[in-house]
C-alpha cells in the first residue's frame, strides 16, 4: 500500500519536474543544433554544432558586445547597491538622528510605487541630466529600485551584530569607519552576498528600463538585443540564434542561483515576508 | 551627525531618482506633454480622456481578467506542488529546485523561449504532440485571442509559480511540529489538521501571496510585448503596455502619465489593505 503511494508520488513529481525543466533544457539542446537539422522536423538532434552562437556573434556589435553591456550595467548596479545599502544599513542600525524615521519610510515607499510607472518621469529626468542613453544612468535607476530591499536586509544584519564588538574595536583606537570595516563587515557578509545577488539578477534580467532608456543600438543589453533578433531587425528571424542568445542570457542566472541558493532563499525570506 | 553621513548616499539617491520623478509624474499628468517641445497645462483633461480611450479601457479590462485568472490558477497549482515539495520522501529537495528554476531566469529570456517553442513549424510544443501522433495539425498558439491568452497564462504559471511554492513551503515548515503530534494524539483526521492547524497558521502568508500575485499581475508587461506583441487585435495589451504605447509610440507623455497615476493609486490602495494583514504577522 505504502509502496504504491510512494511510486505514485514520484510519478506525479517527476512529471511536474519534466514540465518545468524541459523548456530550459530544450533551449540548450536546440541552440546546439545546425539550422538544417532544426528544420528537418526530427525531434532529436542529429549533430552538434556551435553555428548558432557564431552567427549570433555577427549581429550588430555581436553577442559578446551586448553581453558586456549587460555585465557592465549589472556590476555597476551591484557595486552601487552594496556600497549605498551597507552604509545606510549601518547608519539606520547604529545611530539616531533627525529625520531617521521619515527617511526610512520614504525609502520603503519605493516598494509601494509600481516601478513601471516611474520610468516615464525618469526618462525625462535622465534626459535633463544628460544620462539618457547611458548604461550608467540605467545602473543608477536599478540601484534606486534595489534600495528598499537592500537597506532592510543590511539594517537587520547590523542589528544582529552585538554592539560590544564594535565598542571593543573603538576602545582599541579604531574610528567608526574602521570599526565598521574590520569588525562588523565580516559578520554581515551573508547579507552583502544576498543583496549583491538580487541586484545582479534584477539588473541582468531587466527589460523595460533599458528598452525605454537606451536608443543607441551599440548600448543595448542582452534582452533588448534578443527581442530585436526576434523581431527580425537583423534580417529574417533566426530561431537557432535566438535560442543560443536565450541560453547565454539564462545560464548566469541558473548558475548563480544554484551556487548561492542559501543566500537567495534567505533573501526571499527576509525580503518577501517582511517587505 | 555621523549617522546622517552614513545614510546620505541613500537619501540623495532616493531624493533625485524617486521623490523628484514622482513629483514630475504627477505634474506631467496634468499637462499636454509632447516628447519634444514645451508642455502646456491642461488640468484634468488627461484623466477625463481615459474612459473614452479605447486602448486604455481595453487594457484595463484585459488586465483585470488576466489578474483574476492568473491568481486563481497560481493558487490551485501551487497547492499541488507544495504538497510534493513538503513531502518527507526522498527527492523532494530535487523537485523543489526543479519547480523553482524558471523563476530565476529573466522574464524576457523565458518569454522568448516560449515564443520559439510555440512556433507552428519549428516549435517543440507542436513538434512533440505531432511526433507522438496526438494532433495532425499544428496548433496556432498565438493566432487567436483566446489561445494567445491561455498560452501567456501557461508561461506565467511556469515562470512564477516557483516563488509561490517556496514561500508556502517556508510557511509550512515554520508551523511547530508538536501541534500536529498533539492533534494526532487527540485523534484528529488529516482533513481536520489541515483545517484547524495548517490553514490558520498560513493565513498571513496566503494573504501576502495573494497581494503579491495581484500587484504583480496588474503590472505585467514583458510577456505581452514579447510573446503576443499585445495582439491579436490588442486583445492582450496590458495597462503598462498601454502606458508604454502612449508614451513611446504615440509620444503622448501626458496621457501616459495620467494612466500611470491611476495605476499607482490603485496599487497604493492595495498595499494599504495589505499593511494591517502583515502587522498581525509580526508577533
Amino acid at each position: 500500500m505504502n509502496k504504491t503511494r510512494t511510486s505514485l508520488f514520484h510519478l506525479v513529481s517527476v512529471a511536474a519536474a519534466i514540465l518545468f525543466l524541459f523548456p530550459l533544457a530544450w533551449a540548450v539542446v536546440s541552440s546546439l543544433r545546425s539550422p538544417e537539422d532544426a528544420r528537418s522536423g526530427d525531434l532529436l538532434p542529429a549533430a552538434f554544432s556551435f553555428g548558432n552562437y557564431t552567427r549570433l556573434a555577427e549581429y550588430g556589435i555581436g553577442l559578446l558586445g551586448y553581453s558586456w553591456n549587460s555585465l557592465f550595467t549589472a556590476v555597476l548596479t551591484v557595486a552601487g547597491t552594496v556600497v549605498v545599502c551597507t552604509l545606510a544599513g549601518y547608519g539606520f542600525s547604529r545611530y539616531t538622528f533627525r529625520g531617521k524615521k521619515p527617511l526610512f519610510v520614504v525609502i520603503l515607499a519605493i516598494l509601494m510605487v509600481p516601478y513601471a510607472t516611474m520610468l516615464l518621469p525618469l526618462y525625462i529626468l535622465l534626459r535633463n541630466l544628460g544620462l539618457q542613453d547611458s548604461l550608467v544612468g540605467l545602473a543608477l535607476v536599478m540601484i534606486m529600485f534595489q534600495l528598499p530591499f537592500g537597506i532592510l536586509i543590511m539594517r537587520n544584519a547590523f542589528d544582529s551584530v552585538p554592539v560590544e564588538l564594535e565598542e571593543a574595536a573603538l576602545l582599541d583606537g579604531c574610528g567608526p569607519v574602521k570599526a565598521l570595516r574590520h569588525v562588523s563587515l565580516r559578520i554581515v557578509t551573508p547579507g552583502i552576498v544576498t543583496i549583491a545577488l538580487f541586484a545582479f539578477l534584477a539588473s541582468w534580467n531587466e527589460f523595460l528600463a533599458p528598452l525605454i532608456f537606451l536608443n543607441d543600438g551599440d548600448k543595448y543589453t542582452l534582452p533588448i538585443m534578443l527581442v530585436n533578433v526576434r523581431s527580425g531587425t537583423f534580417g529574417e528571424i533566426d530561431y537557432g540564434a535566438l535560442q543560443a542568445g536565450v541560453v547565454v542570457a539564462m545560464i548566469p542566472c541558473l548558475v548563480l542561483y544554484l551556487v548561492l541558493q542559501r543566500y537567495y532563499v534567505s533573501g526571499l525570506l527576509n525580503g518577501a515576508l517582511r517587505g | 551627525m555621523t549617522g546622517q553621513l552614513f545614510v546620505a548616499p541613500a537619501a540623495l539617491t532616493t531624493l533625485v531618482l524617486f521623490l523628484i520623478p514622482l513629483g514630475m509624474l504627477v505634474w506631467m499628468s496634468f499637462t499636454d506633454y509632447p516628447l519634444l517641445g514645451e508642455p502646456t497645462w491642461t488640468g484634468l483633461d488627461n484623466y477625463a480622456a481615459i474612459p473614452g480611450d479605447e486602448m486604455f479601457t481595453g487594457a484595463i479590462r484585459f488586465t483585470l481578467v488576466y489578474t483574476a485568472v492568473t491568481t486563481v490558477v497560481m493558487f490551485g497549482v501551487s497547492f499541488l506542488l507544495v504538497a510534493i515539495a513538503n513531502s518527507n520522501r526522498r527527492g523532494s529537495k530535487f523537485y523543489r529546485t526543479a519547480y523553482f528554476l524558471p523563476y530565476v531566469v529573466g522574464t524576457a529570456a523565458a518569454t522568448l523561449l516560449w515564443f520559439v517553442d510555440s512556433d507552428t513549424v519549428l516549435g517543440v510544443f507542436n513538434q512533440l504532440p505531432m511526433t507522438l501522433g496526438l494532433t495532425d495539425e499544428p496548433i496556432q498558439f498565438l493566432a487567436t485571442p483566446r489561445l494567445a491568452f491561455w498560452t501567456t497564462i501557461a508561461l506565467v504559471v511556469w515562470k512564477f509559480i516557483g516563488f509561490q511554492v517556496i514561500i508556502l513551503l517556508m510557511g509550512l515548515q515554520s508551523i511547530p511540529r508538536e501541534l500536529y503530534e498533539a492533534a494526532r494524539v487527540d485523534g484528529a483526521r488529516p482533513i481536520q489538521q489541515l483545517r484547524y492547524i495548517t490553514i490558520p497558521f498560513l493565513r498571513p502568508i496566503l494573504a501576502l501571496l495573494f497581494i503579491l500575485s495581484v500587484t504583480g499581475s496588474l503590472l505585467a508587461f514583458d510577456q505581452f510585448l514579447i510573446l503576443t506583441k499585445g495582439g491579436p487585435d490588442n486583445s492582450t495589451t496590458s495597462v503598462v503596455f498601454a502606458v508604454y504605447n502612449k508614451a513611446f509610440v504615440s509620444f503622448d507623455m501626458g496621457r501616459a502619465a495620467a494612466l500611470s497615476v491611476v495605476l499607482l493609486v490603485v496599487l497604493l490602495l492595495i498595499s494599504a489593505i495589505q499593511l494591517p494583514l502583515l502587522r498581525r504577522n509580526d508577533t
